[in-house]
């Protein structure tokens, strides 16, 4: 071994630190299995914080769904090739039950309505349907389905955010909202960025001032709604906090990224999963993968340190498509990037994309990705399983379109659960099974 | 107010003629079916043709580019880079032509330097080690938006009106005479005459149809031609490919990044031009025989126009046809007061103006002279922001962290965009996301209007601009015109980008229904 070469060695190494990775190793560590996570942070930093479980399908004809998990039965039933169609309904919301009870001890609470998607009012006055909402998003989830009277308020510098904008956008279905531009409390960093904004609000004195600006244009609104930076690190407090000093229910609209809601996502998986003692190698990438001759995995890791090895008796690939890296596309075809394992794909790149950009269909190349049995492990060209214990979860799965069907965080926590629950110790004694 | 020429299509040939008739005293109104430079002017090269490349085909057309790109890079500094350019003949290119190419050039007195291989890739380190010949040729750059945007700001300083989104659909005739030419609103449907002494149709490859409407007869041939942005700027010069006109031969860089083109594909009809996966790869494959790095470079997107070709009689095949202009006088149609200027460079389009200018004059009985020839195109600051490279400058210069950036692939400030909406509204305008777009850099960058789409359009309902009831419609319309260029370049990091973007207007917005 060159000098310098760190080793480490684990049960299993899973690759990829967006929504799916970071969830498989929180399901891993519930079974006891001796995880590493390895995995640049990837897109979760471009998220809206919001969950959505399913909510269109078929895409054909734009069919939205009030029931998730009826909408899921239907998926199952037309598109069995779909990685939910692998995925049982009692493993889906075991996932989601597991994930929501960590974040929320984490300090990150979500809500929901157990059988129903929402809608939440977002950026650009448009209105978004999901399924699970920061608590922070939750009440204008209500006033928007009561119609409430309610203030948008936005600030001087943020860019992306108007809240004249969203009241006229939303005006025929939400009349009546009023809107106020505020100065941002707390001096002269820059304001374009909603980093920034979140940080600042983390000191009292800020809170105070802003809260004081906005109870004088207060009114007669029953609830008020601000770009979704209220708070980094401690965002519950903050809300709390706030929500006190102003007197009426506030609610965070998702912003446009880069957005604080990721970040604080980040910031929760990493806190948590650490304490559950996953080893967590948030700054490095997977080069290659070897096999050794007695079935265990061999990995090269870049760091900014220098190079390691990683071995591990299984590897979960959650590592995400074009934007995560874990596919990539060529003049002549989409690849796998870490093994060249098969890829579902159209036969030539011009028909990759349709000719609309937002066609409600979605774009043959959406539906790309790894081929999976049962077991969720990637199929080799022979159409049987690449390795016994090499696994694939999240948004690198084939024959699904999570942007269009309303279903990114959902697909990538169901498939990392069955992913984990695949996964059998060689000997048989580490590891319990997860229900 | 008596009208006393309309002036059909607003590309640099209809505003560069609105600019000389205006500084000859002619009122004059331009009537365009979209917004300035909608035809081959927004969709070309930005090559300022020394000539070089038409010696071997056009000898008259070769002087014509000498002649007029020399007055443009005198006259209008602001809009021209002069980058100087080189002609590369690699291994397998006919000898020939290479050895006749400086005799040509001599002949057309195109001043063309025969360079060392070793020094040609010193000047350009791009170029393959396959190069076989170089010479060096004054060819320089072209905006022509900024263009476009400065003739027609002199022209409506000067009392010229521009009527955007109004389309001749037909004209009322009075004997041997045009009386008034029928527009219909684009977007209200409503219609629209107007009156004047004289008709003069610039509509480029549309000139055929607009003869029509009149009763006249005019032949066109539609060639397609589509050419690919690259990520970065590859090279300090134009790079032309020493053989005969063919597809992938030249590279030309616009600011920060590098435009390669073309191709050459015959169209039935004029309209809803785009280019295809197809075009775009046999444009790389033919880039990289003399830039091997355009095999490995990220494209951002590619476009495509129509140049307006008028057809001759034999048919040796579209890069044949000539690049000259021609002024049909139609009285020999039996119309007194209609005519058509079509074909053509954007590089002669100045002299194509004042060609129709004299026509038009002499007809009206006016006897001032064009002043284009000598007087320098005035600058105003409000129409300089389509420039490659002049915000982050400017931005560099005066940072103002106050002032957010809107767009940041081309560091557009608000401030900027306060000042082109001023601007348009000046002139009349109303200042859609689609007009603020095509005046400034914005959406031209890497992200493609993946964040400032977004944000300008937010920009826009806050002032009061856009209607909150529009605003998703204007954004949907700006993002559509954007992906017709992306699609054909969505692989490498181009592909990452577009996903980033689905997922924030499809996965994030919802925006698809
Ligand atoms: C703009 C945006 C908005 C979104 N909005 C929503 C929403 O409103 N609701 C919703 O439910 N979902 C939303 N999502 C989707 C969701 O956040 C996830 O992106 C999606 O579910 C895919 O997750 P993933 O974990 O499979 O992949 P990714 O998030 O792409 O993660 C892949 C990870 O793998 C890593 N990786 C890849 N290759 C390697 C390697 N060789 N070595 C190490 N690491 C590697 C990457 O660095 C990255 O961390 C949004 C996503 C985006 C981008
Ligand atoms: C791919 C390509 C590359 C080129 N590269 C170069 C180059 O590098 N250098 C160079 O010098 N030249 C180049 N050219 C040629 C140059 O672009 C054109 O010659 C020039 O732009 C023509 O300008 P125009 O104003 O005459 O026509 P256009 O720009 O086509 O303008 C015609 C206008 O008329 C309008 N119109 C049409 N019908 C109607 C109607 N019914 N009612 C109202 N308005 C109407 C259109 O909307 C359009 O705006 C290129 C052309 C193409 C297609």
């Amino acid at each position: 071994m060159p000098t310098g070469v760190k080793e480490i060695g684990c049960e299993l190494a899973i690759i990829g630190a967006g929504i799916a990775g970071l969830s498989a190793a929180l399901f891993a560590a519930h079974r006891g299995i001796e995880t590493v996570l390895v995995g640049e942070t990837g897109e979760i930093l471009f998220a809206s914080g919001l969950m959505d479980l399913l909510a269109v399908h078929p895409l054909e004809e734009g069919k939205t769904w009030d029931d998730p998990w009826a909408a899921l039965t239907a998926l199952r039933r037309d598109i069995p090739e779909h990685p939910f169609a692998r995925t049982p309904t009692a493993d889906v919301a075991a996932a989601f039950d597991a994930l929501l009870a960590f974040l929320k001890n984490q300090g990150l609470p979500y809500r929901r309505r157990p059988d129903r998607n929402v809608e939440v009012p977002v950026a650009m006055g448009a209105v978004k349907r999901t399924y699970c909402t920061p608590e922070t998003v939750w009440n204008g989830v209500r006033a928007l389905e009561e119609k409430q009277p309610c203030l948008i308020v936005d600030f001087d510098q943020l860019r992306g955010f108007s809240a004249r904008q969203i009241a006229s956008t939303l005006e025929p279905r939400w009349p009546g909202l009023r809107t106020a531009r505020l100065p941002f409390p707390g001096g002269t960093f820059s304001q374009q960025y909603a980093e920034q904004l979140a940080m600042a609000l983390e000191a009292p004195r800020n809170r105070a001032s802003l809260a004081c600006d906005i109870r004088a244009c207060l009114g007669t609104a029953r609830s008020v709604g601000l770009p979704a930076v209220l708070g980094l690190y401690r965002t519950e407090m903050i809300f709390e906090d706030l929500q006190k000093r102003i007197g009426v229910p506030l609610f965070e609209i998702p912003i446009l990224p880069p957005s604080v809601a990721g970040l604080r996502l980040q910031d929760a998986f990493h806190r948590g999963l650490a304490a559950k003692g996953v080893r967590l190698l948030p700054h490095h990438r997977v080069r290659g993968i070897r096999y050794e001759h007695n079935g265990h995995f061999i990995l090269d890791i870049t760091a900014l340190d220098g190079e390691h090895t990683l071995n591990a008796d299984a590897v979960a690939l959650a590592s995400g498509r074009f934007l995560g890296g874990g596919l990539r596309g060529d003049r002549n075809g989409v690849r796998e990037t870490l093994l060249d394992l098969p890829v579902y794909q159209p036969k030539e790149r011009a028909a990759w994309h349709r000719q609309d950009f937002l066609d409600p269909r979605g774009h043959p190349v959406n539906a790309a990705g790894l081929i999976i049995d049962d077991q969720f492990r990637p199929l080799g060209h022979d159409g049987q399983p690449v390795h016994e214990r090499l696994f694939a979860a999240g948004s690198v799965l084939a024959h699904q379109n999570w942007m269009r069907s309303k279903c990114g965080v959902g697909l990538s926590v169901a498939t990392a659960y069955a992913a984990v629950n695949a996964y059998q110790p060689i000997d048989g004694t580490r590891g319990e099974p997860g229900r | 107010m008596h009208i006393q020429v309309v002036i059909i299509g607003a590309g640099v040939t209809g505003l560069g003629l609105a600019r000389d008739l205006a500084l000859r005293g002619v009122s004059c109104i331009v009537v365009e079916q979209g917004d300035f430079n909608s035809g081959a002017s927004g969709r070309n090269h930005g090559l300022l043709h020394s000539g070089s490349r038409y010696v071997s085909s056009d000898t008259e057309v070769a002087a014509e580019c000498l002649e007029e790109a020399d007055l443009l890079k005198k006259l209008a500094p602001q809009c021209v880079e002069e980058t100087g350019g080189l002609f590369v003949a690699v291994e397998g290119d006919d000898e020939t032509f290479i050895a006749d190419f400086p005799l040509l050039c001599d002949k057309a007195g195109i001043p063309a330097r025969a360079l060392d291989i070793k020094d040609a890739r010193e000047m350009e380190p791009c170029l393959s080690d396959r190069i076989i010949a170089a010479y060096e040729v004054p060819d320089a750059t072209v905006d022509p938006f900024k263009l476009a945007l400065q003739n027609f700001h002199q022209a409506h300083q000067n009392g010229t009106k521009l009527l955007r989104y109004h389309k001749v659909v037909g004209f009322k005739r009075n004997g041997g005479r045009l009386k008034s030419a029928h527009l219909v609103n684009t977007e209200t449907g409503g219609a629209v005459f107007v009156e004047a002494d004289q008709f003069v149709s610039a509509a480029g490859a549309w000139c055929g149809e607009i003869a029509r409407m009149a009763g006249a007869d005019m032949d066109m041939v539609y060639s397609k031609g589509s050419l690919a942005v690259t990520h970065s700027r590859l090279s300090e010069r134009v790079i032309n490919r020493l053989r005969k006109p063919a597809d992938g031969d030249i590279l030309v860089p616009g600011g920060t990044v590098s435009i390669f083109g073309t191709t050459s594909l015959r169209m039935d009809v004029p309209s809803d031009v785009r280019p295809t996966v197809r075009e775009v790869d046999h444009l790389v494959s033919e880039g990289a025989a003399m830039i091997p790095e355009m095999e490995t470079i990220r494209y951002i997107r590619a476009y495509a126009g129509i140049r307006p070709l008028i057809k001759s009689g034999d048919d040796g095949g579209d890069r044949s046809v000539s690049r000259g202009f021609i002024l049909v006088d139609h009285a020999d149609d039996g119309l007194d007061n209609f005519l058509t200027i079509s074909g053509g460079k954007l590089t002669t389009y100045r002299l194509m103006a004042e060609r129709t200018a004299d026509r038009v004059c002499e007809r009206l009985g006016v006897c001032r002279p064009c002043r284009t020839r000598e007087e320098p195109l005035p600058t105003d600051p409000a129409w300089e922001w389509t420039e490659p490279g002049l915000a982050p400058r400017e931005w560099i210069k005066h940072p103002d962290h106050e002032d957010p950036l809107l767009c940041e692939c081309e560091m557009i400030p608000a401030s900027v965009f306060d000042s082109v909406i001023g601007s348009i509204r000046a002139q009349g305008g109303s200042p859609s996301l689609k007009a603020v777009s095509l005046r400034t850099r914005m959406g031209k960058g890497a992200c493609q209007g993946s964040f400032c789409g977004a944000r300008v359009t937010g920009y826009l309902c806050d002032r009061g601009d856009i209607a909150g009831r529009d605003a998703h419609a204007e954004l949907k319309r700006f993002l559509q015109e954007r992906w017709k260029g992306e699609r054909p370049t969505l692989w490498g990091g181009q592909l990452v980008q577009s996903e980033l973007k689905e997922a924030i207007y499809c996965g994030l917005l919802g925006m698809e229904t």
